[in-house]
């Protein structure tokens, strides 16, 4: 059998993970093994060496020449860190990671704690889209006083949302 | 505080007073953050990671929580100092490799504790004795809010706090529980309590985390995966699964009294033995015979106010905690040795085994002490 990481050398070293009823195998020959740390207990963890074989191949699905316009990451950094180099590297490398994700987690939306600074933004885009909403019903319905109160309303939103 | 202070007071995770502190050792619940726009610690450049820290590190010192704390650079720790701080849970063994640009700031009663630069910005993590990792949750949620407040987080509404690996990404939460299991090993139970969750996407490590050895019968569990849940419900999870473990290690132990008590005195006579008369003992031999010492007072056999001492020598025979009491650097031989010593004085007073009264406290009458073979 041979080697998942360098397809090259005979594997000598076999991991087997469950999870969720799903097994996953890796098989590495001796120096890929030494080399992702499986044989330095101190820096090994099962999950990341998947996430480094299996997140490669996903990561090209989105172009291999990719590179983060703010921190300048490439794909091929990821596989060989197994992380990524900035927040902004999500977006940038967001259809690869997407079915990764999928595989890694139990969902694939955030559903836990929310920032005040983020709850606070979304408490205002929801304002912001009622006031837009009805501006748009009064100015149907020619009601122009409750559109200029509106209108006024939507500025002052504007300069909040701003801060 | 100095780091003289750190080593002097034991902790309070270590005095091991929380719930279902026989069989959980300590709760831990750990929150990753990065701050806006700047490169993830590993990719950052020296500059970079050294601003980040400016700008983090003034914000954690000022939390109520971390009055009088310890906070230190890590360039300005030694490699033992680390070491020792490694070995009480206190920074990862990845933060204990980083020097420039890094920092650990944790309050005095050691139950908090914040990496700054570890794999991301910030990596908070509270400590509890026992079965707590609600109250460990709540307390670093707190610190998370207050410090939010005045730094401006990665943070995606859908994929929620975003991390440096994707595998923390979402809430960026760890919550992790250390199990004493020696009855599910030694009844050969533990593949199957291992196996089984596994299954249910938790993840069981050894003594220090990824990839460690099971030492000392120790194992700690956590959760796998991080988006798609909400924090409260991964530890309701999880602590339904550890008390789910916690009654399969008592019905072991029970077997082992009722079936297989033979075997249990002689590993205790031994464990006993060999602590009160051996003169060389690598850390690995005390972990796994502490762990004996420490079922043997869980079941009776020994006084419960012995389980102090037993307790206090898993840490202090320690590599790195033995080598900063002696105030010397030691080859692996004289450690060997002074964790050896250091262990016989401790045990000089201690009582020999009672398994009698173990049999008879179980319920199970004289049929199973061993009165024939003494």
């Amino acid at each position: 059998m041979l080697c998942d990481v360098c397809k090259c050398n005979d594997a000598t070293v076999f991991l087997t993970q469950i999870l969720e009823g799903k097994m996953q195998k890796v098989n590495l020959c001796d120096a890929c093994s030494k080399e992702k740390g499986v044989q330095d207990p101190t820096g090994f963890a099962l999950a990341d060496l998947l996430l480094g074989i299996g997140a490669a191949e996903e990561m090209e699905k989105g172009g291999p020449t990719q590179r983060c316009p703010v921190c300048g990451f490439t794909q091929a950094d990821f596989k060989k860190t197994g992380r990524l180099g900035c927040s902004s590297c999500y977006v940038t490398f967001a259809e690869g990671l997407g079915s990764l994700l999928k595989a890694m987690h139990k969902g694939t939306e955030h559903v836990g704690k929310l920032p005040q600074r983020a709850h606070r933004a979304l408490e205002l885009n929801d304002r912001m889209r009622n006031l837009t909403e009805n501006l748009q019903k009064a100015v149907a319905e020619e009601n122009y006083e409750t559109a200029a109160s509106l209108r006024d309303q939507i500025k002052q939103l504007e300069g909040e949302l701003a801060t | 505080m100095k780091f003289a202070n750190v080593m002097a007071t034991g902790g309070e995770w270590l005095r091991g007073e929380g719930p279902h502190h026989q069989i959980v050792i300590s709760s831990r619940v750990r929150l990753a953050r990065n701050v806006r726009n700047r490169a993830f610690p590993g990719w950052a450049k020296k500059a970079e990671r050294i601003m980040v820290l400016e700008q983090i590190k003034p914000r954690i010192e000022e939390l109520p929580e971390m009055q009088d704390s310890f906070s230190e650079l890590l360039q300005d720790l030694s490699a033992l100092e680390k070491q020792v701080l490694v070995e009480r849970h206190l920074i990862s063994r990845e933060h204990a490799a980083k020097s420039v640009g890094s920092a650990v700031i944790m309050n005095r009663r050691q139950t908090l504790s914040i990496m700054v630069n570890e794999e991301d910005h910030l990596r908070m993590q509270s400590i509890r004795s026992g079965l707590q990792l609600k109250s460990a949750f709540k307390l670093v949620d707190k610190v998370d809010s207050t410090l939010e407040s005045k730094l401006d987080f990665a943070y995606d509404p859908h994929l929620g706090y975003l991390t440096a690996c994707p595998t923390n990404v979402g809430t960026g939460m760890r919550a992790s529980a250390m199990l004493h299991l020696p009855g599910l090993v030694l009844s050969e139970l533990i593949n199957q309590v291992i196996q089984a969750v596994n299954k249910i996407g938790l993840a069981v490590r050894g003594l220090y985390g990824e990839g460690t050895e099971a030492m000392g019968n120790l194992f700690q569990i956590s959760n796998q995966t991080t988006l798609g849940e909400k924090e409260e419900e991964i530890i309701s999870r999880l602590s339904k699964v550890i008390e789910t473990i916690i009654e399969k290690e008592h019905d072991a132990r029970q077997m082992l009294i009722q079936r297989k008590s033979n075997t249990l005195w002689d590993q205790i006579g031994r464990a006993y033995g060999i602590l009160t008369f051996a003169h060389a003992m690598t850390s690995k031999e005390a972990l796994n015979l502490l762990s004996i010492m420490k079922l043997g007072v869980d079941l009776g056999a020994f006084p419960e106010d012995r389980r102090l001492p037993i307790d206090e020598l898993f840490i202090e025979t320690q590599p790195a905690h033995l080598q900063k009491s002696s105030q010397q650097k030691l080859n692996a031989e004289e450690r060997d040795q002074l964790r050896a010593q250091i262990i016989r004085e401790r045990l000089k007073l201690f009582p020999k085994p009672d398994i009698i009264k173990v049999a008879r406290e179980s319920g199970n009458g004289a049929s199973s002490a061993p009165s024939k073979n003494e």
